[in-house]
């Protein structure tokens, strides 16, 4: 009988071994807290370009995150992207006429939603939506324009030779 | 030549024999009323020999394939300068893909092998028989708790493998190799989801158990009731285990990535 208890004590240690594996994995490995309705708001802007955006990218100000990219849909009637950004509930401070960009994270790092403030008196409320928006760089789009200012300018001076 | 495509045709169909056969057993097997009272103390003896006897080689090997894989990652990373990364590389390997494998395959040595024997003996010396003979259902006295042990033990010991492969990747990044200890927490927690990592490696161990539990019961169920016999079971059981295993995982990332 006592040889049964002990078995079944064994188990219960195992059991409980796993769930406090389950809570490490959730709590310390992934960041299990989540944005949702209940602590978070959502704004939403819209871009000519997002470049490589993806969901659940960070949303910053200053270089500190205060949410992330919820989803992003392209509106059908202008062809810009309709990008959704929900922010924790503890920045409720974000002045109604700050501007969005698109930056990247070092050279070759992924996207992210930078936000500058404004200088309103007046804060973003659930469901707005910002108009002062900067496409993503595109570094193709960056160096065709290089070369193609190169090649102009090029053909400028010799057009000023001739004549 | 004619002989050799009858040959083939032959295993071809004893294939197809025994797949169906281990079907049928499946199916018996899921289908027993489930007598919750009188088969828990069953279930939490075998729980005991599946799960808590497997958990010093899961411990051990945890601990020492997250060293190494944090090990190998410093010397990658460090040629690019990103060795704060090395948290993250860490977690997702051992998250999504080791944890669950290297589970499975050490499930299915250890447990699986174990849980064909048995059963093959049960079988050599007619126990199983004599069992039936005294209106005791084999299938939910021997094969039941066996298998709903191995299938609710393998996610379980996922879980503390991957625990104990982060700690070890930590000791060797953070207390030896010098790296950040902030930096490799919060690069970890920033890029490893919930439920896109956890949880489908969590799915993915389910699987396994429900694959390796099953053939190693098939195994020993239907081995050839002699000492030759169950050695090979055993030897067929962690054989087939481990390729099913492997394979079942390309599938099942596959299906989860896909739409990445």
């Amino acid at each position: 009988m006592s040889n049964s208890k002990w078995m079944e004590s064994l188990v219960g240690l195992f059991i409980m071994m796993a769930v406090a594996g389950m809570l490490v994995l959730s709590f310390k490995v992934s960041d299990f807290s989540r944005l949702d309705k209940n602590n978070s708001y959502e704004i939403h802007a819209e871009f000519d370009n997002i470049g490589a955006l993806k969901m659940r990218a960070a949303v910053t100000i200053a270089g500190v995150k205060i949410g992330q990219v919820d989803k992003v849909i392209l509106d059908p009637v202008t062809y810009k992207a309709n990008v959704y950004l929900r922010i924790n509930n503890k920045n409720r401070n974000i002045p109604i006429d700050s501007s969005l960009s698109i930056l990247t994270a070092g050279l070759l790092g992924s996207n992210y939603v930078s936000i500058s403030p404004g200088f309103d008196s007046n804060f973003l409320q659930n469901g707005d939506a910002i108009s002062d928006t900067h496409p993503a760089l595109i570094l193709e789009d960056m160096i065709g324009q290089l070369l193609f200012s190169m090649k102009s300018d090029k053909s400028n001076s010799e057009a000023g030779k001739t004549t | 030549m004619i002989s050799h495509l009858r040959q083939l045709g032959r295993s071809g169909m004893d294939v197809c024999d025994r797949l169906g056969e281990s079907g049928i057993f499946l199916l018996r097997t899921l289908t027993r009323k489930p007598r919750f009272f009188r088969s828990c103390p069953l279930l939490i003896r075998q729980l005991y020999a599946c799960g808590v006897l497997s958990l010093p080689i899961i411990l051990v090997s945890g601990l020492f394939i997250g060293m190494v894989v944090a090990l190998q990652g410093f010397n990658v990373l460090s040629k690019f300068s990103a060795t704060e990364e090395l948290g993250q590389m860490v977690a997702l390997t051992v998250v999504r893909e080791l944890g669950p494998v290297m589970t499975a395959l050490l499930f299915a040595g250890r447990a699986g092998s174990a849980l064909t024997a048995e059963i093959g003996l049960m079988k050599a010396t007619e126990q199983l028989a004599s069992i039936e003979m005294m209106g005791v259902d084999p299938l939910w006295r021997i094969i039941s708790p066996r298998f709903w042990a191995g299938v609710y033990s393998l996610p379980l010991l996922a879980i503390i493998f991957c625990a104990v492969a982060i700690f070890g990747g930590y000791l060797v990044g953070v207390s030896w190799l010098g790296v950040d200890n902030g930096a490799f927490w919060s690069n970890m927690q920033a890029s490893v989801d919930f439920r896109v990592d956890v949880l489908n490696g969590i799915i993915k161990s389910l699987v396994f158990g429900l694959v390796v539990t099953w053939i190693a019961l098939f195994q020993g169920y239907a081995c050839l009731p002699t000492a030759e016999g169950i050695s090979r079971a055993t030897t067929r059981t962690v054989v087939y285990a481990s390729l099913s295993v492997l394979g079942l995982d390309f599938v099942l990332t596959a299906l989860m990535m896909g739409g990445w």
